[in-house]
Formats: structure tokens, sequence, C-alpha cells
């Protein structure tokens, strides 16, 4: 037996044959080994977006009031006042799979660096995560160790997380998604862009010393198809240290409140080199790095293992020399080391020299130049890839709007009674309270909190105003997997929904694309149909989209994970005298139901309890019908028409109900037209419905704004009482009454006490923790 | 007549507790950990966080700051100090709350709204209160479970110590530390302590959170309003040459 030859090192390093070609072009020579390690994170997809940047560069990213869009740090938004929200979801999900605590908390690190680098103070976080099946043990380890992980860091920095998703599906059972969303709130003039200009300015790190944690992160972890579960990996993931990063923060904000800085880029993904790059490119300057100069936490560090470690909660300043005491002073305020390491310099290289640098700024004598390579060549001419797409063989799309779908199912023949139907959905891991896992995170620190996690948006008082932010994330994996472009389009109709009937006007939209493996033909066509979807639905909606985060190769030996396009939305609410929620307010208000049932139950909570029938299909969207119910119910709210409004989301409408019965603490009595299938009206999941309530002397004049608008807009009943009851009735042409004489099927008709309990107890109960 | 907030690295709760104050007309002012002296504050609070990170154990480092020294000599000299959360913790460890905060019985962080009911209503730190009446406001902590030997809870209880107790919503005290009513299983369900001299208090809820109806409930600022006054008449007494002295 003779061992096989070691692969050559691009490809350990992960990359390919072509790659390697493209880079000794770039180069006009061959790379020495620390210039081919830089560009292996470098060009890793999760750097690089070199499969999804064509897509992405479709995207509709202007809009009212954006200050900063894709390609910097976060997206930024004017909102009045000279006030401006900085906002960006993104992923951290295969390093949650290998270590789940630690890869957890340091995607929450790391998404708050984006904020407080572009100079915004961090004002929440919501974490939308996804699991395989709870009752298995891996999962339950994954979910308690992810929980406690996001928890862990944002508690201690006190950033309240006041929402997000927790969803469980058989297809995240080897990769489970953990992507998370920041928000923060700056002054206009404390805008930060992650440039360095200004040749002959310094190139300062701040922030805890480099180690070996985290080598390779982006490219190892983040960029290939996990083979096995593979412990050799956990040295890959980076550590989190949420103490430093509170520093951090001070330290970095107040560095910018002063002025002291040129440029602030944070290290992620790529280290010190992403980091001088792109800073450098954006800036169409270069940089000599002093590799000595870099503080470090162990000795020995061998200079590849410098220029790429992920080790956390470092940031890097371009700083005029004159101001380099002051920042230093700041720096050793807040206890964090801090350090010179190089030049801005003019000729738009990254030189990296080992030996020192000279008190004028260059090489030392007896120094060594150890990497010498474009900033450009990293990271804006980075290579991208044409990658093929191909649907696949069979796959059922959804019926264009306006087309019949197929014959109605009636409960009946699924054998159910509906109310228990209710009860098992909401017991349901996926529909069940959050409770259990939303107590865990302080959702209530910096005291700003007015709506917290558990419910469809959470608000955010802006302080020492009556204005407030509202944000949402929601992510529509199990449409997704039956038709990647309707999933998409759905998930931001839902998301904006959530945040228009609060009152408030979506300011834009943030995105994480789950996907698998670019190369496959059938992966990347979903990736692109998820693109063309969340693009047409933004448009459609006015909205931009101000950044996101691409995270491809979510697979496992056990398959590809659903496709997830995970959505975050922030809007504005100018008057928080106007919000509202989404719970029953007063007894004998009026239910109304604005929007009507339409399309199929693929991909519905209720299929995946009573299984599909043939005839089932994924819901329809219109979405100029989804832009005018957001628009109808936002006029309603301003007219302080409206007690309440709730969402039409998973497990369809009656779910809507019970959620806002529960919530509300009041049941209602209530009647339901059917026209079709009682299903389809009672658990659908149709979009571009809200049931809202109102005073009824109110009614005359909600009806009177629809004229214009022209929706579907039913009286369902009146609030009150300690029972959900819904009624089944007939439905004639004018949508009106029972012509059909007595009812089509049985009634829901069960009590909140018994609502609650499997509401209450689901979630705990399936991963096995006592209530 | 001047409230300091003590503002350890790793504080997080420090910007709520100077608006709080703020917002009851208090002059508030942050106490840099470091300080040597109060910087002529009537009163005192130590905040809500993770000072130092709290790696070790919560408040454990925090007690040997050069801040802490001084907030010890004030105590002893009667001057008013309250800690919230993590400030409750710092002063437990620094001996000068009775008791200790263990880890939550259920081992996981917990953040939600509870009610929690004063036991006197005639210290400086609950005066404002009228009647005794649950309060409602959020808790947030990892350890909070309040401990101590079953001598010294007597004790406590006999002199008069026990400050706050978590309630149910109707008012009445959760016996069973298991009692959902009780965030974190804190023994005899006590939130609050205050010292013999009745100078110094600590609680594990956050006032500073429920300062505004639109947060859910104002119910924290009778706390911080007691707190103000009663600093206010105490360096109005004093006079100016004495405020904030040793």
């Amino acid at each position: 037996m003779s061992a096989a030859p070691p692969a050559p090192l691009h490809r350990r390093l992960g990359l390919t044959d072509d790659e390697l070609v493209a880079i000794r072009e770039k180069l006009d020579r061959q790379p020495n080994d620390l210039e081919l390690a830089i560009f292996s994170v470098m060009w890793s997809e999760h750097c690089s977006y070199k499969s999804s940047k064509p897509l992405l560069r479709t995207l509709p990213t202007s809009g009212a009031g954006v200050v900063a869009g894709p390609g910097e740090n976060a997206g930024v938004v004017a909102i009045g006042d000279g006030l401006a929200v900085a906002f960006k979801i993104e992923s951290h999900n295969h390093p949650s799979a290998v270590e789940p605590y630690q890869g957890a908390a340091t995607g929450v690190g790391g998404i708050l660096r984006d904020i407080f680098t572009m100079g915004a103070r961090p004002i929440a976080v919501l974490d939308a995560l996804r699991f395989g099946d709870p009752a298995d043990l891996r999962t339950r380890h994954l979910v308690d160790g992810v929980v406690r992980g996001v928890g862990g860091y944002g508690n201690c920095v006190g950033v309240p997380t006041v929402g997000g998703e927790l969803v469980f599906d058989p297809s995240y059972q080897g990769n489970p998604l953990v992507n998370v969303m920041a928000i923060g709130l700056l002054r206009a003039g404390m805008l930060t862009r992650a440039v360095a200009p200004g040749p002959g300015n310094l190139v300062v790190l701040f922030g805890s010393p480099t180690g070996r944690d985290g080598i390779g992160g982006a490219s190892v972890l983040a960029s290939a198809t996990f083979a096995e579960d593979d412990p050799s990996k956990r040295p890959s993931v980076q550590v989190g240290d949420p103490f430093a990063e509170k520093l951090l923060i001070e330290a970095s904000l107040e560095l910018i409140g002063r002025g002291l800085l040129e440029g602030l880029q944070d290290l992620g993904a790529g280290g010190i080199s992403c980091a001088t790059s792109e800073s450098a490119d954006r800036a169409g300057t270069g940089m000599l790095i002093d590799l000595d100069a870099v503080p470090r936490r162990e000795p020995g560090l061998a200079p590849f293992e410098v220029m790429i470690s992920e080790s956390q909660e470092r940031m890097l300043a371009t700083v005029l020399p004159d101001r380099w005491p002051a920042v230093r002073e700041i720096c050793e305020r807040w206890g964090l080391p801090a350090a010179v390491i190089g030049r801005v310099t003019a000729d738009g290289q990254i030189v990296v020299v080992g030996g020192g640098l000279a008190p004028d700024g260059r090489p030392a004598a007896g120094s060594v130049e150890l990497a010498r390579i474009p900033a450009a060549a990293l990271t804006s001419e980075a290579i991208v890839h044409q990658r093929l797409a191909a649907p696949p063989a069979r796959r059922r799309s959804a019926p264009a709007p306006g087309v019949p779908t197929g014959p109605g199912d009636r409960l009946p023949d699924r054998g159910m009674d509906p109310g228990l139907v209710l009860q098992g959905l909401l017991g349901m891991p996926n529909l069940a309270s959050r409770r259990w896992v939303y107590e865990q995170y302080d959702w209530n620190v910096q005291a700003g909190t007015v709506a917290g996690p558990g419910r469809g948006a959470a608000v955010l008082r802006i302080e020492g105003s009556d204005r407030a932010l509202v944000a949402t994330t929601d992510g529509n994996q199990a449409v997704s997997a039956v038709d990647p472009y309707l999933g998409a389009a759905l998930s931001v109709a839902e998301a904006t929904r959530n945040v228009s009937i609060t009152g408030a006007r979506p300011l834009g939209v943030t995105n994480c694309l789950n996907y698998g493996d670019p190369t496959r033909p059938e992966a990347f066509w979903q990736l692109s149909e998820a693109v063309r979807g969340l693009g047409d639905a933004c448009r459609a909606l006015d909205l931009p989209v101000t950044g996101g985060n691409v995270s491809l190769y979510n697979e496992s030996p056990l398959g590809q994970i659903a496709p997830t396009p995970e959505i975050g939305v922030v809007g504005l609410l100018d008057d928080l005298a106007r919000l509202v929620g989404p719970a029953f307010a007063a007894d004998g208000d009026a239910v109304l139901l604005v929007g009507e049932a339409a399309g199929g139950l693929a991909g519905s909570a209720y299929a995946s309890l009573a299984g599909l029938a043939p005839e089932d299909t994924p819901p329809i969207l219109d979405l100029a019908r989804e832009a005018a119910v957001q628009a109808f119910v936002r006029a309603a709210i301003e007219r302080r028409l409206v007690a309440s409004a709730q969402d039409v989301a998973a497990g369809g409408l009656a779910v809507a109900l019970a959620e806002a019965a529960l919530w509300g603490g009041r049941g209602a009595r209530l009647r339901l037209g059917v026209s079709g299938s009682p299903a389809i009206e009672l658990f659908g999941e149709s979009p571009s419905r809200v049931v809202l309530t109102c005073r009824p002397r109110n009614l005359a004049a909600l009806h009177r704004l629809n004229r214009e608008a022209g929706l579907p807009l039913a009286e369902l009943g009146r609030t009150g009482g300690s029972r959900l009851v819904v009624e089944l009735t007939g439905r004639g042409a004018t949508g009106a009454a029972e012509e059909r004489g007595s009812r089509v099927a049985d009634a829901v008709d069960i009590s909140l006490a018994d609502l609650r309990h499997a509401w209450e107890n689901g979630l705990a109960r399936a991963l096995g923790e006592g209530a | 007549m001047k409230v300091g907030v003590v503002v350890f690295p790793g504080s997080n709760c420090d910007l709520d507790t100077l608006r709080a104050f703020r917002l009851a007309g208090a002059e508030a002012e942050p106490l840099w950990h470091e300080s040597p002296d109060l910087g002529g504050a009537a009163a005192v609070v130590l905040p809500g966080g993770f000072a130092y990170g709290d790696y070790l154990r919560a408040g454990v480092i925090a007690r040997f700051s050069p801040v802490m020294r001084a907030v010890a000599d004030f105590a002893a000299g009667g001057g008013l100090v309250l800690g919230i959360c993590n400030g409750f913790q710092v002063l437990a460890e620094a001996r000068l709350l009775p008791g200790a905060l263990l880890r939550n019985r259920s081992l996981r962080f917990v953040c939600r709204q509870v009610a929690i009911v004063p036991e006197r209503l005639d210290t400086p730190f609950t005066r404002a209160i009228g009647e005794r009446r649950p309060l409602r406001m959020p808790v947030a902590h990892g350890e909070g479970c309040y401990y101590a030997d079953e001598a010294t809870l007597d004790a406590l209880e006999a002199a008069g110590q026990v400050l706050f107790r978590y309630a149910r919503p109707d008012g009445s005290t959760p016996e069973d530390p298991l009692d959902p009513a009780n965030p974190n299983g804190s023994l005899r369900a006590i939130a609050g302590v205050i010292s013999a001299a009745g100078n110094v208090a600590g609680l594990m809820p956050h006032p500073e959170r429920a300062a505004e109806p639109i947060l859910g409930s104002d119910d924290g600022m009778l706390l911080v309003r007691s707190l103000v006054e009663a600093a206010a008449e105490r360096a109005a007494a004093a006079g100016p040459a004495r405020v904030g002295g040793r």
C-alpha cells in the first residue's frame, strides 16, 4: 500500500484548477503559498459571491431614503429627524451545525459588527432558526446550543433579541440554518463607510488579539457541502467573546462620534485579508501591511494564519497619523489592544511585509515582502462563475392568478373535525408558542421594546420620540420546496404584511438566501428563481433591497435543505399612538377578513398534518392584490378605524383567529362563508389576507374606505366569550348568505383553554423539555 | 441633587437607568468604574449588565473595582445604594447585602414580565409606592435565584430585610420555588433585600425597564421616584457641604 500523493495546495484550499489559472492571470505569475491562501478565502463563495453576484445585480436597490445599499456592511435608510436605520441579515449555518453555541453566538457578534461599523448603535436582533426533527436527540442538542448561543451573546452585549423564527423541517436534519438580523440607529453625521482612503494614513487594528480560531472559517465551512459530521472542522469555528464585543461597540461609536476615523471595517470572514483588501479597493487605494505588528493571542502563528484567522471582535480603522494618539487613548480606556498594522498606499496593491516598517512607513531594512496582490483582484474583480441552472425534471408550478385550481377537497373527506385540527395545528412545533425560546433572550434591555417576540412583528420605540421601528423576519421554505420563485415572493409578501398591519410603512428589505450547491444545476435554478421572485415582489411593493447575504452548499449526506429565502423587513411607524397589535382588543368588536382564500394547500401546515391530496397546489400570489391589501390596512389604521390586525399565515385563517384570541384573552363567535373547500378556507395559507377587528361604529367607515380599493371585506362576527366558534356556511354568488342552506362542514367550536393548552406546551413538549 | 449610575465595562443597563432617573427629575450621571470617588452623588445605582463579562461568576470581579471601594465607604456612611440585577449580584458579592444569587433553577436565562410585591413601604427605595400591591416589571437574568441558609432567611424576615417578593398576578406569594410566578426558584420568593441599616438595597427585576406605560408598565418609576425623593431629602438635610461626603 502506498499513500497517494497529496493533492496540490490550491485544491486543498478549496480552489479549482480553473481558479488557479485565473489567479495566475491576475498576478501574471505563479502565486506563492501565502498568496494562494489569501485568494482561497477571498474567492470563497462566502466572501466573493462568485456564483450569486450575476443574480443579485438584478435586484432593485434604490428607493426613497436609501443612504447605503448592498456592498456596504449594512443597508442604511434615512427616517427623518436626522436619523437613519441600519439593518442586515446574515447566515451562520455551517459553524452552528458543527458547534451550535459558538456558531450562533458568533453569528450574533458578526451581524452586530456590521451594524456598528456603519456608525449605528445596535438596538435589536432577530434570529431565524431552522432545524430537523425536534424529537431527534441531535436536533435537540443543536436547538439547545443555538438558543443558548444567541442568548449568551445578545444578552451580554445588551442588545434585545426581539423576534425571529423557529421552524422544524426534515430537510434541515443534516444542515440547520441560523440566520441573524440586526438593526441599529444612527445620527446622520455618524454614517461611516468601510473605506481606506488617503495614502499615508495609518491602518489600525483594534479589539481582540488574533489567534488560531476560525482559520478558514468562511472557506472551509461556509463554502463547501458537509461530507459528514466532522469534528475535525471544529477548530474552524470562531469563538465569541460578547464582553469584548460590548467594549468594541462603545469604543467604535466613541471613535466615530469624535470624528477620529476616515473609515472603519469589521473583521469577519476572511479576517485581515478581507478587511484590508475590501476597504482599500472601495477607496481605490492599496495597503502595506506590517504582519509583525498584529497583536496576537499566542506565539508561533504562521503568516497565513495571521492573514486569514477569523478571530472575533476585531475592527480595522483608517486613521490620519496625527489622530492616532487620541484613537489609542480611547481604545486603552475601553481595555482594547490597538496597533498600527500598516499604511494606506496609492498603488492599489495589498502588500504584506514581514520584518517591520520603518518610521517613514516604508518596509524596514531587512524586511521581506511576503505577498503582493492587487486589492481589486481579491474583491471587486474577483472571479465570477456563470453557473448552469436547470429546473428539476418533474415539478408542479403554481397556478397563475385567476386560474381555477383543482376540485376543492373537503374536510370530511380527510376525516377531520376542524376544531381538533385547529388544536392539533396549534400544538405543532412549528405553530406552538415560541415562549420557551424567547424567554431565554433578553428582549427588553435598552428599555425600548414596545412589542417583543412571539407576535407578528417587533416594535421598537425610537428614543426621545413618538416614532417606532417595526421589524420582522419571514421565510417560506415549504412553498419554496415546490416553487422557489413563489416561495421567495411569498416570503417578501408575508414579511412586509406583518410590518404594514401594525400601521408602519416598510422601508426596505434585507435577505438571507439559503440554498444548495450552486454547481448543481437544480440547486442553482432554485437560487436564480428565488432571486427573480424576490426582485419581482420588491418591485411590486416598491421596496428596495438594501443588503443581504447568500449561503450556499447547504447540503449534507441526508440531502439538500428546502430552499430557504429568509426575508427581513424594517418599517417606520410615525405615531406610536396609532400602533395596532394582532390581539383581539375588546369584547364586542367586529371581526373582518380582508382578502379571500384562494389556491391550494401544498406547503401548508395543514398538509403536513393531514397529508397532500393530488389536486393540492401551492397558494396563488397576486402581488398587486398584496400591495392593495397592505395599503388598505395602513390607511384604515391611519384613520384610527382598526382595533387589531392579524396576518393570515402558517396554519391559515383558523390559526390566525386562534392566536388573536389567545393573545387577547377573549374568544369570538364567527360565521365563515365557504364557496369551495372548507379546508382551504380554514387552513389554507394563501397570502394577502388580514383579520381586522374594529369597534362596530367604525364598520361603515371601513367599508367606505374599501370602496376605492374594492377588496373582499367580509364581516365574520364579533369578539367575546371564552370559546372560538367558526361556523362554516354555504356562500352564494354574492358571497354573503347561506344559499345552500345548512352548514357545509362541522364548525370549529372549542374553548380557549383547550387551545391555550396545546399552544403553550407544544414546543417544549416536542423538544422533550419540561413545560 | 445628583444620582450616580456606576458604569462597569460590560454594564448594559446604564443608559436605561440614567434615562429612568432623569425621567424622575433627578440629575443622573455615569460613574466610571475606575473612578476613586462618587463625584458628589447623593445616591448611587449599580445597573444591570455583565460587569467585566461575568465569566467567573456574576459580580465577582466587579466588587474589586476602584469605584466599589468608594461605594462601600459611601454605604458604610449611610449613603443610599441601589443594585439592580447585576448590580444586586455585585452588592451581594461585596457583602453589602446578605445572601447569594445562584443560577436560575431552570439553568436557563429568563426574561419575562413578573409581578413583585413590596414587603415594606417605609424604606428610601419603596416610600413612593404607597400601598402593598403587585408591581409589574421585567426580569432578565441567568443568575437570580436568591439563596441564604434557613437561619439567615429567618433572621432577614424577622429584621424586615426582605424588601420584595415575587407574586402571582393577584398579589399572593408563590410558596413553591417552582411556581411559574417565581421566575428563578428564589427561596421564599425573595426578589429583593435591604441592608440591616436600611440604606442599601438590591433587586433582580428591572424597574428602569418599567418606566412608561408604552413599555408595558410604569410601576418601576415608583422605585425610581422613591430613591430620588429620599436622596433629595437627605441632601437637603445634610446641607451642601456634606453632599456625597464620606
